[in-house]
């Protein structure tokens, strides 16, 4: 009743762009208040996320974490699931990558490693968010409260093996050792030398392009199958999907398996494309992110894409913004997410309301305006 | 082994108090069908707050005025978006906890310029221990002696005032009008509503008085467990307190048992660190850490009791359909 008297585009891009517009404001305050000029703190920002070559492949690195965790929440999103666990899901994820890879990097090429490590990806996180889905669904545990549960889990689980199991002897640091040449995902460099071209080392790697295929058959999923059917309709209404014979118990762990495995190959990118072993806190909140990212990109792989590539941008921008301003750090980029959630998210439906009023007095103008027309 | 046993209870005192009052604050919200996950991010910025207010004023009653007031406020903007307009609480929630720990940590760097953290109070900027009257007669009494002086004596007045606020909220939530309402407004809002009364003021007074309690919380963190703020203090605490809201069915009293439970498994862990037992051998400690999120796992899916919460929790109230 409220959307038909918004045009649907208004709908899908002006409305969130207000939203964004909103979130940035109440930064831009925040950047007054603590001495650093937000105009000037912008300009650094996209210089050093877009200005040279090594910040886009920064950026891009960040990006491929932000549209794993974000197609995961969306993925639980479009089935009215709130899956707040992707940080511990990425976590085993990253954990089952680096297993993989330490067990196989003396005997396998990497063609031969990938697919296992995707693989191996994908069965892990998923792995983590069964047990939640499987209680949602037929335990009646809600899913939030257990997948908050099962991130601190997770993180202390990735301790003790850290610590007690994978940890070099000799060493002090929780960190296994790095793996051969052979396990590590090509960058983005050295993928681009392969067709002649160069570009700056950076962390940017074959598993960005992963995350776009992930994004296609997601799409292909929600909107090319019967199950994205099945899925979007229980989002909709659970009580028509149930009623028009969709078992909401299974598709509750098919989705949240999907969501999971989509969140736990945010490992490809952390362990085989950055960090080249195991250790602590590599998820760093990705996961959380992710909530964002999906929330500004509206449930849509498109949207997910242009919203984890904004993040790229103030994550790589933040790191920038450390060294020409002293009063701030990363933590900033925190403040600016947090308005992004509470803007996009929370109060999404705030200005709902202002700019359908302002349509219905748009429509009576114009309706005015044709009965004087009319009337002469 | 007796005085062991004390010394450990008297350390669960300690690490329980900030999960009574943040587990409390949990039991207003949820029971007036606001789900809390912000717990967390109250409770860090009210630690942070305190210690700041308290390093600059040297009161450190003006610190947990502050404390209180920057709790009260985020849980205006938690309902302001959740109640007003009808967004959805755990995003909201999500949001608060991550501004929280951002603003926390941007504006100490900016104030105190020591990478986030406050500067260290003094004892006389604390809220320190208070030794009960006769305490010190009656130590080498045996048994009760050790029991009064150790255990019940020396806390400060923080844990002192969680421990009565758990008979008062009983009584508040289950004796008075206003604990009937709010009650009400969790289960049913549709009811609450016919009869005249506004849904939409319960639930903001509940999330004002979690605030509070919150508020608190974060006090105790910063200016009496420890001397000044660091950041991510709260680390998962208000989490414990989620589950341990959980873990006692949403009651006063059954909430004060789960967080003296899971106070008793944090302070065993730091004890247990690397000491071999009996038959099992050494248990890491990890393993301990995580039992009261496994525990409320298992809780919650019905598999040791069952834990039901309130029934329109976690949906915004719309009035007309």
């Amino acid at each position: 009743m409220n959307d038909s008297k918004i045009p649907a585009w208004v709908n899908v891009i002006v409305l969130p762009l207000i939203n964004i517009f909103f979130a940035f404001a109440f930064a831009a305050i925040i950047f007054v208040a603590v001495d650093v000029n937000p105009i000037e703190a912008a300009q650094v920002m996209v210089a050093g996320a877009l200005g040279y070559q090594e910040g886009i492949g920064y950026t891009m690195y960040y990006a491929t974490n932000f549209i794993f965790t974000g197609l995961a929440v969306a993925v639980a999103f479009s089935a009215g699931l709130f899956n707040i666990g992707g940080e511990g899901q990425a976590y085993m994820g990253g954990l089952g990558v680096g297993l993989a890879c330490l067990a196989l990097d003396h005997t396998l090429p990497f063609w031969a490693i990938l697919p296992i490590t995707m693989v191996a990806s994908m069965a892990f996180g998923a792995l983590w968010a069964l047990i939640p889905a499987y209680l949602q669904a037929y335990r009646g545990s809600h899913i939030v409260i257990t997948t908050i549960m099962f991130n601190f889990i997770a993180s202390a689980l990735m301790v003790y093996l850290m610590v007690n199991v994978l940890k070099l002897d000799g060493q002090m640091a929780p960190v296994s050792r790095l793996f051969e040449e052979s396990a590590i995902m090509p960058a983005f460099h050295e993928i681009v030398a392969w067709f002649g071209l160069s570009f700056s080392q950076s962390p940017m790697n074959l598993s960005f392009f992963i995350a776009l295929g992930c994004c296609v058959l997601v799409w292909l999923l929600l909107w090319r199958t019967r199950w994205g059917f099945a899925i979007r309709a229980m989002g909709a209404s659970p009580s028509a999907a149930e009623y028009g014979g969709i078992n909401s118990k299974k598709l509750t762990i098919v989705v949240m398996l999907i969501s999971g495995a989509l969140s736990g190959m945010l490992g490809l990118n952390e362990v085989q494309g950055f960090s080249y072993q195991l250790k602590l806190d590599f998820v760093a909140g990705y996961g959380f992110t992710g909530i964002a990212v999906c929330l500004i990109g509206r449930n849509h792989p498109i949207g997910i894409i242009l919203a984890s590539l904004l993040f790229g941008v103030l994550y790589q921008g933040g790191a920038e913004l450390s060294f020409d301003f002293p009063n701030i750090d990363r933590e900033m980029i925190q403040v600016v997410q947090a308005l992004v959630v509470l803007f996009s998210g929370a109060l999404s439906l705030m200005l709902v309301k202002p700019t359908e009023r302002f349509f219905v007095y748009l429509d009576q103008k114009k309706k005015a305006a044709a009965k004087v027309e009319a009337g002469a | 082994m007796f005085e062991s046993l004390i010394l450990i209870l008297d350390a669960t005192l300690r690490v329980s108090a900030p999960l009574i009052l943040a587990a409390l604050a949990g039991l207003f919200s949820e029971r007036s069908g606001i789900v809390n996950i912000a717990l967390e991010g109250k409770m860090l910025s009210g630690a942070f707050a305190a210690a700041a207010m308290t390093s600059v004023t040297g009161s450190v009653w003006l610190g947990l005025l502050a404390a209180i007031g920057v709790a009260v406020c985020l849980s205006l903007i938690h309902g302001f978006a959740s109640i007003t307009h009808r967004g959805d609480q755990i995003v909201s929630g999500v949001a608060i906890n991550m501004l929280a720990v951002g603003l926390t940590v941007t504006l100490g760097r900016f104030w105190f310029g020591l990478g986030g953290q406050t500067p260290a109070l003094v004892d006389s900027e604390r809220f320190l221990p208070i030794t009960l009257p006769g305490a010190d007669a009656v130590a080498d009494v045996p048994v009760l002696g050790l029991v009064y002086s150790e255990l019940l004596s020396g806390h400060n007045v923080l844990v002192y005032l969680a421990l009565a606020l758990v008979p008062a909220c009983w009584w508040v939530v289950f004796k008075t009008r206003f604990g009937l309402r709010l009650r009400a407004a969790g289960e049913n809002p549709h009811a609450v509503d016919t009869a005249g009364i506004s849904v939409a003021w319960l639930r903001y007074r509940a999330l004002i008085v979690a605030g509070i309690l919150t508020g608190i919380a974060g006090a105790y963190l910063s200016t009496a467990h420890s001397a000044g703020f660091v950041p991510n203090m709260s680390a998962g605490k208000g989490f414990i307190a989620l589950a341990a809201l959980i873990f006692g069915k949403w009651r006063p009293v059954p909430v004060l048992f789960g967080c003296l439970l899971f106070g008793f498994l944090d302070a065993i862990a730091i004890r247990l660190q690397g000491a071999e037992l009996p038959i099992v051998g050494e248990i890491p400690v990890q393993a301990i850490e995580v039992l009261p999120y496994v525990l409320t796992v298992l809780l919650l899916a019905g598999f040791i009791g069952r834990a039901v919460g309130p029934k329109a929790v976690g949906q915004p109230y719309v009035k007309s359909r």
